[in-house]
């Protein structure tokens, strides 16, 4: 069955069980993304795909909430983009977004400005590059949360992922941060898959980054390999 | 690292393995009591026990406040620095007792005897200032006198009728002296739908802070599908200024437990917790002894029985869906809406979740009958509301009241407002507690209406009547009846400033809006406390606060600029670089 709502004073027609964000898509309305992908659970996290339903107090989630009918939606309402650009302008002030092109396109299509908040406590933390398969730089983390749902139940059922800390001061973390070799990891890189940023980068790419060669990259490999022999 | 000997685990272990996963809480209280702290080796052996994944265990541990992942000192001093206590130089006392000791806030003395930390609200802010020791509460703290009071906090009650506080104070919480159970008795004899309509026809609705109407959450309940249903008694208590179910738990735990007893027989559950928050832990045997004299007595049987849950310090957890999830293990993330609780809650199963004070009322409501219970308060706010009072008032306390009152009457309760001596004036820059300067005309500066999630009213509003609809019409929130009374020598910067620091400490860091906004809102009302506000500083208050306000996932962070953008709006000049 289809049901008919009002998406920024069109009427559109939907399945009944679409969400807005699939409604928006089919119809060619663009409602950004952060945390949102295909292959995970929906968390409605990020809230950058927020949007205005007429009778509701507060901004909805696009990706979860579901199309009705007779609904009305604003999809850049005021009160939407001051939400988005803000939203955007905390993200620059508070990470490394120079290995996040998608937002940093939403940035210039919202006008956010990188430098709204001055003297911002950023979050940093140094590079981990403890296993053979991927590096982790959660200075480029936007905890979208993907990776620790590919490795636990959306995915692997490895659970060698969680979370440090709470709040602002929360990163991706093993248990009494291990090195990856000595956590239940198997490396099947579906994390580096689904990481958005750069956070998550194949070692490989992070070494051709950092300078070195390809011919350089497999005599290193070589000699690990060499070493465990 | 060294040895670490797990043969004391195991035992406490052992009760705890039926519960699986919902065990890891209490499994790592079980184990900080024995080992002081959760070493490396008591996590892996905890989540092997309770076959929980190493990484699940470790972010637990890191998300709650009270479990620790390093050592601390045996004794550890919890001094409350949020607004109410700060009123009352909380911060000199933190200093006093740092520099005695030679730490800073956050440190264990080298020989691991005593750690002091900065806590968020204690829940004890009549009794200011305050702080938790080790389990005790250590309260009225005064350094010139050098005296203070430690163990079970007082109940200091007060107000115009004692109905839900007809037991509190009277110095004993046996079953002997509540008497029989009668309103489950009564309910007993009626069916389902009439005591769900004996609620819904009584108006009672939720005094946690959402004030959703509880006879329409016990409906939905009764009528859900499930094998299993339950009942959760949120007695998580953390908005700052907020002490009443304090009062209630410790001193009439009974009228809880035939509350819950007659929610459950009500919806058909079967199970029943009480989630108490983690810097209540003196109310934890209370609880205990009430539930062991209620199952002996008969009212607690294999049908239904009732569970508590220390929760571990986070606010976060009051929130409903999150406070599931602790129940169940997890870290205190709050779930997405809908699904709602009464179809889809604790495990999953339909549950009803109602505040202390809420169900309180119910054997009132079931033993007098709707129509008696409408006659307290006013039409739209039947019943009666337990204020929490504090601040510069002469007397700071849980005050019942029917909802009518006016804001000028509660505070005459409370003895009316005093200005205090200065900080500082004094020897040891205590503010002497008792020696109070009573001011001829003391003026009202504001009142913190709600809590930190709530909103400031000013002198205009003492003729205000306290009700919903009243309240609502001006703007306030009556959210779980905090009063902070402010004198008008108060700096309220510095107030707000302590609002941002307890949201950003207490934000989850789910949804971005409230995990990056309660940071940069913290940020910027520190600048705004210390007097050096950047220009355009108030611009982005307002664009953060209102992002949280219109953009988070829950309550939470859809509140913590509440405070902010009502002093914002009262105060412009406030935060003018």
């Amino acid at each position: 069955m289809s049901i008919k709502l009002m998406m920024d004073g069109k009427e559109i027609s939907v399945d009944e069980d679409a969400t807005l964000l699939e409604a928006a898509r089919e119809n060619g309305i663009d409602i950004p993304t952060i945390c949102f992908h295909e292959a995970t659970t929906p968390n409605a996290l990020c809230r950058i795909c927020v949007v205005e339903v007429e009778g509701q107090r507060v901004l909805q989630p696009a990706c979860i909430v579901k199309a009705a009918n007779q609904m009305k939606v604003q999809t850049r309402s005021e009160r939407v983009v001051r939400a988005r650009k803000t939203i955007l302008e905390m993200l620059a002030s508070t990470m490394d977004l120079s290995d996040a092109p998608e937002v940093l396109t939403m940035m210039d299509e919202y006008g956010a400005d990188a430098s709204r908040f001055p003297d911002a406590h950023r979050r940093e933390s140094q590079v981990k590059d403890d296993n053979p398969m991927y590096v982790r730089d959660y200075s480029k983390c936007l905890l979208c949360w993907r990776c620790v749902q590919v490795c636990a139940d959306d995915a692997q059922y490895t659970y060698a992922i969680n979370f440090d800390g709470r709040g602002y001061e929360t990163q991706i973390g093993t248990f009494f941060e291990r090195t990856i070799p000595e956590t239940t990891c198997v490396l099947c890189g579906q994390c580096v898959g689904v990481c958005p940023t750069g956070a998550l980068k194949v070692k490989r790419e992070y070494l051709l980054e950092q300078g070195m060669t390809p011919d350089q990259i497999s005599v290193l490999s070589m000699g690990r390999k060499k070493r465990k022999a | 690292m060294s040895e670490i000997d797990l043969s004391a685990l195991t035992p406490a272990l052992e009760k705890i393995i039926p519960l699986g996963r919902s065990g890891l809480l209490p499994a790592l209280h079980a184990a900080q009591k024995i080992y002081g702290w959760l070493p490396q080796e008591v996590a892996a052996e905890v989540a092997k026990t309770l076959k929980v994944p190493l990484a699940d265990v470790h972010g637990v541990i890191e998300f709650y406040s009270l479990f620790y992942n390093e050592p601390v000192g045996r004794k550890i001093i919890r001094v409350c620095t949020d607004p109410a206590c700060a009123l009352k130089n909380a911060d000199g006392l933190l200093d006093h007792l740092c520099a005695h000791h030679g730490l800073e806030a956050g440190q264990t003395t080298p020989d691991g005897t005593l750690t002091i930390e900065r806590s968020p609200c204690l829940g004890l802010c009549e009794q200011a200032p305050a702080a938790l020791v080790d389990d005790k509460a250590e309260t009225n703290i005064d350094l010139d006198a050098d005296s203070y009071e430690l163990g079970r906090p007082r109940s200091i009650v007060g107000g115009s009728l004692r109905m839900l506080t007809a037991n509190c104070g009277n110095g004993t919480t046996s079953l002997a002296s509540y008497g029989e159970y009668a309103a489950l008795k009564k309910a007993r004899a009626m069916k389902s739908e009439e005591i769900v309509g004996e609620i819904k026809s009584s108006g009672l609705v939720g005094r946690g802070g959402a004030a959703f109407p509880t006879g329409v959450k016990w409906e939905g309940a009764a009528k859900a599908e499930g094998d299993q249903k339950y009942i959760v008694c949120n007695a998580d208590e953390s908005e700052p200024g907020t002490f009443k179910d304090r009062v209630l738990l410790l001193d009439d735990p009974h009228r809880l437990i035939e509350g819950m007893c007659i929610a459950a027989y009500a919806i058909g559950a079967a199970k029943g917790y009480i989630y108490l928050r983690g810097e209540y832990p003196y109310t934890l045997p209370v609880l205990e002894n009430a539930l062991t004299e209620a199952r002996v007595a008969g009212y607690l049987t294999e049908d239904f029985d009732i569970e508590v849950r220390l929760g571990a310090g986070a606010y976060i957890c009051g929130e409903e869906t999150a406070l599931f999830e602790s129940i169940e293990g997890k870290r205190g993330f709050p779930r997405v809406k809908p699904p709602f609780p009464t179809t889809n809650g604790l495990f999953d199963k339909p549950t009803v979740i109602n505040n202390v004070e809420t169900l309180f009322n119910v054997p009132f409501i079931i033993e007098k009958g709707a129509v008696d219970y409408r006659k307290i308060g006013t039409e739209k706010s039947p019943g009666s509301k337990l204020f929490c009072v504090s601040g510069d008032v002469a007397k700071p306390g849980v005050y019942e009241v029917p909802f009518g009152v006016t804001l000028r009457e509660l505070l005459e309760m409370a003895g009316g407002v005093v200005r205090t001596l200065a900080p500082g004036a004094s020897a040891g820059g205590g503010t002497p507690q008792g020696q109070a300067e009573y001011h001829s005309a003391p003026q009202l500066q504001a009142v913190l209406f709600g809590g930190a999630a709530g909103a400031f009213a000013t002198s205009e509003h003492l003729d205000l009547k306290l009700t919903f609809e009243d309240l609502r019409a001006a703007g306030l929130p009556l959210g779980s009846g905090v009063v902070m009374v402010f004198n008008e020598t108060r700096d309220l910067r510095d107030a707000l400033k302590r609002l941002g620091h307890f949201f950003a400490h207490e934000s989850c860091g789910k949804c971005y809006p409230c995990q990056m906004g309660t940071q940069r809102q913290m940020e910027i009302l520190e600048r705004v406390a210390r007097g050096v506000a950047l220009p355009d500083d108030a611009t982005r208050l307002q664009d953060v606060g209102w992002t949280m306000t219109d953009a988070s996932l829950c309550g939470l962070g859809q509140t913590a600029a509440g405070a902010v953008l009502s002093a914002m709006k009262l105060w412009p000049e406030m935060f003018e670089g």
